[in-house]
């Protein structure tokens, strides 16, 4: 079995907006897989069904071997504690230190303080920020909060490291740096990555798989490299 | 095995990492904290005064219902055999708790004793004619008149008294000042819960981003709602503190300024201690249950998707 398989994954709104139509995708593991369509084609829909912050209305989502769609609410948790998420507005808790917010994910699960330690700066030095443990997100530019995010995202030690625009609110210098953190993670750690966006330069930059979904449907699946920015979008 | 151990460990260190953020999120957020502790403390002096009351109206109603007494005159011609099987028919009803003989020779020395003109008439007379009596006590006062109208059937028996008219008044009227005084002290209680769940509900939807981080990174459930629930709990706790301190002093004081009575002999007041102190411990699990039911409540609402 994939890592990741949709089989025939519909997603249709209370309010009768349909936002995925028979979607069907497998994705390896150690994969770095590109999500990309316009704004409300559905592709934001397509993340949040990997984490279960949506439930598909028919067909099966399977992460990691967990039905994602048949998951109860109380057990979203097991879930969540298999994958790394990185949003677009970083959601940090600013009363929190950058130490105390990656430390957050790891509170959560239960650990030792002894073990957190090590885990956080281990984290932090990935993303290039162990000199600014003690400060503030509100003191951190957007670049530095969401390497923040992203080594929140890591610590645990996630198979999968969801991506929900992370670029999206950060200049192209900046998101270049943060492409290149999140290109480090997928090589060094074999982490499988998707990470939806809507920036080109990024896509044909990296040349990696992509995934073209244009009004609910998957409208296009490119190979590693394949993928031109005239052939779609 | 060793990953129950390891298991056990992490619950304990969620557990203990829920009671330091409650303590800090009750002071961090103490405005907030502090509208919810003042809401408790308003109800439980509310509820401790109904509670006062009940107990207290509870009390004297046993009090006056213990010294109800029917007492049964028997026909003056009435044969020792007689009076045995009129006291165990009457013993078999299911309201009687007890009864007692009282001979015409007891009431003579009663009546003597208590007036020397009743001494002096009675030493007149040859004979005694005073009546042979059984004096019955009922379990129910509700239903003392049903066993008085039965025990008037039994043969030999001559009348029976049992303050007809006073004793239905009475038994009603506390009947009634019972069960409202019941229906205020739930109400209460319900609505210091509301109360406690609405402004934790404040409290909690500034910090919806928090648990929404929570959930996104992998906490149970559980994990995101024991420190709210503990944070209820402490609340409960101190809004507890200021009715306390006023049932205490305020009964004690009550207590010696009306000397132990309420306007009659006949309604008697508890001893201020260990009464208080029931009271005390009563508002406090009510306070800590209320809390923490007011937080899960709130809570709740945020853990859904």
């Amino acid at each position: 079995m994939k890592f990741i398989e949709l089989k025939n994954v519909n997603k249709i709104y209370k309010n009768g907006v349909t936002a995925l139509a028979d979607v069907s995708v497998e994705i390896d593991k150690g994969e770095f897989v590109f999500v990309i369509g316009l704004t409300a084609s559905g592709k934001s829909t397509f993340i949040k069904m990997l984490y279960r912050e949506e439930k598909p209305t028919k067909g099966t989502v399977m992460v990691g071997g967990l039905n994602v769609g048949k998951l109860r609410n109380g057990r979203v948790f097991k879930l969540r504690r298999k994958i790394g998420i990185v949003f677009q507005d970083f959601k940090l808790l600013p009363k929190l230190t950058v130490f105390e917010n990656v430390a957050f994910a790891l509170e959560c699960v239960g650990l030792k303080d002894k073990e957190i330690r090590p885990k956080v700066l281990n984290a932090l030095e990935r993303v290039g920020l162990k000199d600014k443990v003690r400060s503030f997100p509100g003191e951190l530019s957007g670049g530095e909060q969401q390497r923040v995010c992203i080594a929140r995202a890591i610590v645990n030690e996630p198979k999968l490291l969801v991506c929900d625009e992370p670029t999206g609110n950060l200049d192209p210098d900046t998101s270049k740096e943060i492409m290149k953190v999140i290109e480090g993670i997928n090589r060094d750690l074999g982490t499988t990555i998707i990470m939806a966006t809507h920036d080109r330069d990024i896509v044909n930059r990296m040349k990696k798989r992509v995934l073209l979904i244009d009004h609910g449907v998957l409208a296009g699946d490119y190979a590693k490299g394949s993928y031109k920015t005239h052939e779609g979008v | 095995m060793r990953k129950e151990v390891i298991r056990h460990m992490r619950a304990f260190r969620i557990f203990v990492r829920s009671i330091r953020d409650a303590f800090k999120s009750v002071f961090r957020n103490f405005s907030l904290s502090f509208a919810s502790i003042m809401c408790t403390t308003i109800t439980l002096i509310l509820v401790s005064v109904a509670l006062i009351c009940a107990v207290n109206i509870e009390n004297a109603t046993k009090s006056i219902e213990d010294e109800l007494n029917i007492v049964v005159y028997l026909a003056k011609d009435v044969t020792e055999e007689e009076i045995n099987n009129i006291e165990s028919d009457i013993k078999s009803q299911k309201n009687v708790e007890e009864v007692t003989f009282k001979s015409k020779a007891e009431w003579k020395m009663e009546m003597s004793e208590y007036d020397d003109t009743f001494e002096t008439v009675l030493n007149y007379l040859d004979e005694n004619p005073l009546m042979d009596s059984l004096i019955v006590k009922v379990k129910e006062v509700k239903h003392l008149i049903d066993t008085a109208e039965y025990i008037k059937t039994i043969s030999k028996v001559d009348t029976v008294k049992y303050g007809e008219g006073m004793v239905d008044t009475l038994v009603s009227a506390f009947d009634i000042v019972e069960k409202v005084v019941v229906v205020v002290v739930i109400a209460l209680v319900i609505v210091t819960a509301f109360l406690i769940s609405n402004t934790i509900k404040l409290t909690i939807f500034s910090r919806r981003s928090a648990i929404e981080i929570m959930r996104l990174v992998g906490a149970s459930n559980t994990t995101i709602k024991l420190p709210f629930i503990i944070e209820g709990f402490i609340i409960g706790i101190i809004g507890a503190i200021i009715p306390i301190c006023i049932t205490i002093y305020g009964y004690v004081i009550l207590y010696s300024t009306l000397n132990g009575h309420f306007f009659s002999n006949m309604i008697v007041l508890i001893k201020p201690y260990n009464f208080v102190f029931w009271v005390s411990l009563v508002l406090v699990v009510i306070g800590a249950i209320v809390g923490m039911l007011g937080s899960l409540k709130a809570v709740r609402k945020y853990l859904k998707i």
